[in-house]
């Protein structure tokens, strides 16, 4: 679904990893770890397209960035959930609204049953009419997961979803994504926590990538 | 829903400006209609006929009105010279004189009928040459001294349309600006409505929308200004001039009516292009 082959990307002139090689493809479920710093976000940024690899493929759905144009690209990400690090809310809009804009940017009918029974799932109940900027982290994690998750995506990318969450709650959010990966979903989840990858190697065969000197990883065998 | 926050100086500066703007260009076009309406009414006359009038000794008549009508044929600018036939000059002082005016015992003048290419002849040189070899023969082009008018008026009524013009680029920049500076204060939105999959034109719309609707109201209320401006002028009767004569005259009070949704669509144009401009600077 997602491809990157080869792919090398730095900010500004040194490369921070190169040689990067990796297929998202249907129902595969991967964990992203590695040191602060190293690239997890920049590697989870380059999958949806905010970045452009330096060197190397991007594929999107067995086409290349490179040729998708602006709406082909959009296109694309209506079909990627994304759960950013910073979560990156419209601080004007409802959370409710907020949970919704995936679909109101598609253009697409808002199924209010369907926002609203997602929200008390993950929690949010009592906040459906808050603003962003009023919610603690971890309410604002829960509802950057859910907006993720509201179109049903093909893809699923996640940075850092647990990080301000007590492990309950980091459990039932997980489960929630294992179910949508059990649908078909391909996961991609950015995490520090390795209880978190051990709770999810205990029910999907999950694949644990690690970025670490300039480079992309498969690790596992030590967990 | 408003993806886009509300915008609280640009909606203002939008308003306002359309709002002058609408205004402004209904005095122009007032002025326009009333420099077309001088023109016409000063170039009828002007398409009336000029005469030279002959008034000699019997003798020498038909000899001056020759060298005239030959004068006439060689001069730059004369369509047609006509010698008005002495019946049909009788029939012209009938309604004064009777029908039984005994023309051939009075002394009239001879008439010929001059009328001009529309580039005109030269009147002062015309005469000149008439006074050398015809000294019985005058040129009478009472309406000539129109001709500077009508080309002042239509010279007035190009000003006004190019005012009109100026109005519709200036409202297109300051509609531009205030766009940019609503797009430049919602770049955050505008990356996270991308991120989300959010298509250009499902963006650009959120803004396109809201700056035509304002300077369709900012324009409607401009212009409804204006127009009440214009009833309200004070009538000055026939002395006037042009002041007499500016404002709109029965369906004419349709034109400034065109006057708003012209200006929505300058503001459509302006803002899509602000926003295209734009997100091509995001991912
Ligand atoms: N927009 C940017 N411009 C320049 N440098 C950047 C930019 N974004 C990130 N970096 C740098 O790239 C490196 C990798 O950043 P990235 O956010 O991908 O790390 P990370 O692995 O996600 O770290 P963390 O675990 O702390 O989230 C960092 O050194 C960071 O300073
Ligand atoms: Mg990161």
């Amino acid at each position: 679904m997602i491809e990157l082959e080869t792919v090398a990307h730095g900010y500004d002139g040194a490369e921070l990893f190169s040689d990067v090689t990796l297929q998202l493809g249907d129902g595969s479920f991967h964990f992203l770890t590695g040191p602060s710093g190293a690239g997890k976000t920049t590697l989870l940024r380059l999958c949806y397209g905010e970045l452009v690899p330096t060197r190397g493929t991007v594929r999107f759905f067995g086409q290349d960035r490179r040729g998708l144009g602006r709406d082909g690209l959009a296109f694309a990400r209506q079909r990627i959930g994304v759960v950013h690090q910073d979560c990156r809310f419209l601080d004007h809009l409802s959370l409710r609204d907020n949970v919704a804009l995936p679909l109101i940017a598609g253009e697409r009918p808002v199924p209010d049953r369907d926002v609203d029974d997602l929200m008390a799932w993950v929690g949010l109940k009592g906040h459906v009419q808050a603003l962003p900027p009023s919610l603690s982290g971890g309410e604002r994690q829960r509802a950057a997961l859910a907006r993720a998750v509201i179109t049903s995506p093909e893809v699923l990318l996640a940075d850092e979803p647990t990080g301000n969450l007590d492990w309950d709650m980091s459990v039932r959010l997980l489960s929630l994504l294992i179910e949508l990966n059990r649908m078909g979903t391909a996961v991609l989840i950015a995490t520090h926590d390795l209880n978190l990858i051990r709770a999810a190697k205990a029910q999907v065969s999950a694949r644990v990538l690690r970025i670490a000197g300039r480079r992309l990883h498969l690790a596992g065998a030590e967990l | 829903m408003r993806v886009v926050p509300p915008a609280g100086q640009s909606a203002w500066l939008t308003l306002l400006i359309a709002g002058a703007m609408a205004f402004l260009c209904v005095f122009a076009l007032a002025l326009s209609v009333a420099a077309d309406r001088l023109a016409a009414r000063w170039g009828e006359a002007l398409s009336r006929t000029a005469t030279v009038r002959i008034s000699a000794p019997p003798t020498q008549m038909d000899e001056q009105t020759a060298i005239v009508l030959e004068v006439l044929r060689t001069t730059p600018g004369v369509a047609t010279a006509r010698l008005i036939p002495d019946d049909e000059q009788g029939a012209l002082l009938e309604p004064w004189f009777g029908p039984d005016l005994p023309l051939d015992l009075l002394a009239l003048p001879r008439l010929v009928e001059v009328t001009e290419t529309p580039e005109g002849f030269d009147a002062m040189g015309l005469r000149l040459r008439l006074a050398a070899e015809a000294p019985g023969a005058v040129l009478d082009d009472h309406t000539r001294w129109r001709r500077p008018l009508v080309e002042a008026a239509a010279r007035l009524r190009g000003l006004a349309v190019l005012s009109m013009v100026l109005i519709g680029g200036a409202t297109a920049a300051m509609v531009t600006l205030a766009a940019s500076a609503s797009l430049a204060a919602n770049a955050q939105v505008i990356a996270v409505l991308r991120l989300v999959g959010a298509r250009d034109r499902f963006i650009a719309r959120a803004f396109v929308r809201r700056f035509t609707l304002r300077a369709l109201i900012g324009a409607a209320l401009g212009t409804a200004a204006g127009m009440a401006a214009l009833l309200a002028m004070p009538d000055t009767g026939e002395s006037g001039g042009l002041l007499s004569g500016l404002g709109f005259a029965g369906p004419e009070w349709l034109y400034p009516l065109a006057v708003p949704p012209l200006a929505a669509v300058v503001a459509w144009a302006a803002t899509r292009a602000a926003a295209f401009r734009v997100l091509r600077g995001v991912t």
